[in-house]
């Protein structure tokens, strides 16, 4: 019948949409392992990962991505200090304190934080708070890993916040009810009943922060300056790995040149980063579903 | 022992804990949400002199005086709009299939995880795929329609996920309404569910495309230019964008250009505020229709 | 119990048995035979097997929960899109089997019509919803022909008076009676042979109730019409037969008079008389 035969085709039609999403994986891992495999062909990949010098765009070329890694991991950590207690803090508020009213008027706005651009971001890490931090910190680099995980940490805060939420907030009644019932105050019940009910659920949130913080790139790549360095000290300019494919991008290296691969090589490290921190996160999710279903 | 109701030290002690907590708790939301004031405060001082039609209507210039944003704007404008017919009709499409068809089967819970990561993958990941598939395999160019295609790969997750959630909306007692008048599966998600999902499906549209329009470092791994004298006149133009150009200013020594950037950021802001208004006005119309 | 449902002391029951109704003139329209159904491992119906009569009205009566509805729903395969559910046995209607390799569900539904327990429009225009099954199966050839379709539709379900001035406008906008007599007028509107009425008036106000209960009456002249309703009194006053459910069982079947004055089984006595269910 041609009726049917009309309709297997346009279910066949909305399945390679849907496989699109698939291809888009494979599309990026391709992509990554084309350009990495050529850049290791040239670059041992011991000295990759082991040098402490970053310096493909000069003439003594040097392939050490800890430079990069650790000014990655100093800008993110930093976001999570600020993120994270403050995250939590925000959450246990929303899901135990608040009344409706209130969290009908901060739900919305936070999650306005969550979508001002990151360059708006960056704009405001490098031309307010900088300058701000550098009345107290006299020896603050205009360009530094400080300020602007400060700023990440105002743009992750949401994300913790609003997943730290929704995970407090499917703990059952009864456990909570439990706590009222043996005297216990609001604030007792939020802190040792509530959080460790919901605990890999609030982690699954702050490992996704972490990779979002690890991935996120105009902020640093506008106030945490372009040197990259192997140190942890967040007052000097540093550059992170987002940060160096930008640089690259916005030069007009040869494609095919070996400093043209080093970007799709430090994108291969921050995609396989973040996959791993996205998996773990997702699965800690899914583990916490389970554990109230 | 007998019950008392009163106070005691004990408990005035805890109930105080309990107080200066919560007193925390506030304070801290205060602190973010001052954030956000002091952040807009901040663009607008620096911005809102430079704010005027002449900076609207103007090409970028050596001299920050005389530079503008309308490349930008139109740069802007058009991408989010390629962007958007790209990724409405295939995002709607996965998630109709996903919903209505896929079921539980393994491959479409290995569809949905597949989906569940992309959206946690770092933009600049994607430029760096638009950059190797758009701009070489496929050999587009730093062209309007590279840029389009890599957002709208961004975009995707977010339009699938919404679109899912809006069809999930639609009450089972619609599709067996239809069922029953002898109309076919597809029949009635063409007729019945897609239309009743529109107002869900918009706003993750808009959401999507909200972020995309914010996005820099993606159009700046393809290569998007940072100085262009001209507005794009064709998918095959080249192009830059609101942030790019903001990106640009920021990084200049000048003071004068910073406050362009400033200045750059608000129309973007305005930009984005407009965008959700259709989103609402859109959404309060359709609803309107077929309701008493 | 009103009173004009008087149950027979239990000796007299044996005398008709249950799915032998006595002179029937009307063929047989659907004919089941021992009919399983199961959700994934569960056994929602158990074996049932009846004939429904061509115009007459048939209910299926029975506590919550009892299969009643389910089975209903095998009639027309409104079952295939719940995921997990099976069928074996056969429904044969007018001679073809409709759960065959060959058939092809949409044109069976489109000639076995169905009006749901809660009403359920379109949310498009009164007439957009009785016009959607035309035009999904290429019924008409013209507008004007669909406009008369749809008016014949509305006056077959009594409520063409009611909304012949507002066409155009929501359907949302009827009141619930006004928006199931909507729903019975667009299962007309293509024309089936058969009507399957899932507890048609439940959420209705008794003058509501009423105005379906008498289009039901009108309708059997034109149509097969098995009703679901848990509503005894309903199904004393429109059907012609009654089949009663019981845990997923056919426990009797037969004329409704006969169920209801001097039914064959203990349980379905027990029932009809409000002694357990």
């Amino acid at each position: 019948m041609s009726l049917r035969r009309g309709e297997r085709a346009i279910e066949a039609l909305l399945f390679l949409c849907a496989l699109a999403s698939v291809g888009t994986t494979a599309g990026i891992i391709v992509v990554l392992a084309v350009e990495t495999f050529a850049f290791f062909g040239e670059v041992s990949i011991v000295e990759f990962l082991t040098g402490t010098e970053w310096t493909p765009l000069f003439a003594t070329k040097h392939f050490g991505v800890l430079p990069l890694l650790l000014g990655t991991t100093v800008v993110s950590v930093i976001a999570l200090v600020v993120a994270v207690p403050t995250g939590l803090l925000s959450a246990i508020y929303l899901s135990e304190y608040a009344p409706e009213r209130v969290r009908r008027v901060v739900k919305p706005v936070l999650e306005i934080l969550a979508g001002v651009p990151t360059v708006v971001y960056g704009y405001f890490a490098l031309t307010f708070v900088t300058p701000l931090l550098q009345q107290w910190l006299p020896g603050l680099s205009g360009f530094n890993a400080l300020s602007p995980g400060i700023v990440m940490g105002l743009m992750i805060l949401p994300l913790v916040s609003s997943l730290s939420e929704d995970a407090m907030r499917a703990v059952p009644r009864g456990l909570r009810e439990g706590a009222y019932a043996l005297g216990a105050t609001r604030m007792q019940t939020a802190l040792q009943v509530v959080v460790p009910a919901a605990f890999s659920g609030i982690t699954a949130a702050v490992i996704l922060a972490a990779s979002r913080a690890i991935g996120e790139t105009m902020i640093v790549a506008i106030a945490a300056g372009q040197q990259p360095r192997f140190t942890a000290n967040p007052f000097v300019p540093i550059e992170t790995m987002t940060a160096y494919i930008v640089q690259v991008s916005l030069g007009d290296t040869p494609q095919g040149t070996l400093e043209y691969r080093t970007i799709f090589a430090v994108g291969m490290l921050l995609f396989l980063m973040t996959f791993a921190l996205n998996l773990l996160s997702s699965w800690l999710r899914a583990r916490f579903r389970e554990e109230y279903n | 022992m007998a019950v008392s109701l009163g106070p005691n030290a004990s408990s005035a002690g805890r109930r105080r804990a309990d107080l200066l907590f919560q007193a925390v708790a506030l304070v801290v939301l205060a602190v973010a949400l001052g954030a956000l004031a002091v952040l807009v405060g901040t663009v607008w001082r620096d911005g809102a002199n430079r704010l005027d039609w002449q900076f609207l209507t103007s090409f970028p210039s050596r001299r920050a005086e005389s530079a503008g944003i309308y490349h930008a704007i139109v740069g802007s404008l058009y991408v989010i709009a390629l962007t958007a017919a790209m990724a409405l009709p295939v995002g709607v499409a996965a998630a109709t299939y996903l919903e209505e068809y896929g079921g539980r089967s393994r491959l479409a819970r290995f569809i949905e995880l597949n989906i569940a990561n992309l959206a946690a993958v770092p933009s600049i990941i994607y430029g760096l795929l638009g950059l190797g598939l758009f701009v070489r395999t496929m050999a587009m160019g730093r062209s309007v329609l590279a840029g389009a295609a890599t957002l709208a790969l961004l975009a995707l997750p977010v339009v699938i996920l919404s679109t899912r959630e809006a069809l999930r909306t639609v009450p089972s007692s619609i599709r067996e309404g239809s069922y029953a008048l002898g109309a076919t599966k597809w029949q009635t998600i063409w007729h019945q569910v897609l239309p009743m999902a529109v107002p869900g499906i918009l706003t993750g549209l808009i959401l999507a495309l909200s972020r995309a329009i914010g996005e820099t470092a993606p159009l700046i791994t393809i290569g998007a230019l940072t100085y262009i004298p001209f507005a794009p006149d064709s998918i095959w133009s080249a192009f830059t964008v609101l942030p790019i150009q903001i990106f640009n200013w920021v990084s200049r020594p000048q003071a004068a250009f910073k406050d362009n950037a400033a200045a750059g950021i608000l129309v973007l802001l305005a930009l984005l505020l407009t965008m959700n208004a259709i989103a609402i006005v859109l959404r309060d119309r359709y609803q309107r229709k077929g309701r008493p | 119990m009103t009173t004009d449902v008087r149950p027979l002391p239990p000796t007299l029951s044996s005398v008709v048995r249950a799915g032998t109704p006595v002179a029937e003139t009307a063929p047989v329209k659907i004919d089941v035979r021992n009919l399983n159904f199961y959700y994934g491992q569960k056994r929602a119906l158990d074996g049932i097997s009846m004939a429904i009569h061509a115009n007459r009205v048939t209910a299926f009566i029975g506590p919550s929960g009892c299969g009643k509805s389910t089975f209903l729903r095998t009639l027309n395969r409104m079952n295939d899109i719940i995921p997990g559910a099976r069928v074996d046995g056969s429904v044969t209607i007018d001679g073809h089997d409709a759960y065959g390799s060959g058939v092809d569900v949409v044109s069976l539904r489109r000639q076995v019509g169905m009006v749901f327990q809660k009403s359920n429009p379109f949310p498009k225009s009164i007439f957009e919803n009785v016009a959607y099954g035309l035009r999904i199966n290429n019924l008409t050839r013209s507008k004007a022909e669909m406009a008369e379709r749809v008016e014949e539709s509305l006056r077959a379900a009594a409520i063409w008076d009611e909304v012949k001035d507002r066409l155009h406008e929501s359907a949302l906008a009827l009141s619930g009676g006004q928006q199931q007599r909507l729903c019975i007028a667009r299962a007309l509107a293509i024309r089936p042979d058969i009507l399957l009425m899932d507890e048609p008036a439940s959420a209705l106000d008794p003058i509501a109730t009423q105005r379906i209960e008498e289009l039901v009456y009108d309708l059997k002249k034109a149509y097969t019409i098995v009703i679901v309703t848990h509503n005894m009194q309903q199904a004393a006053r429109v059907s012609d037969y009654t089949a009663f459910f019981w845990l997923g069982r056919l426990v009797e079947y037969g004329r409704t008079d006969r169920i209801f004055t001097a039914p064959a089984e203990k349980l379905t006595e027990d029932y009809v008389t409000g002694r357990c269910g």
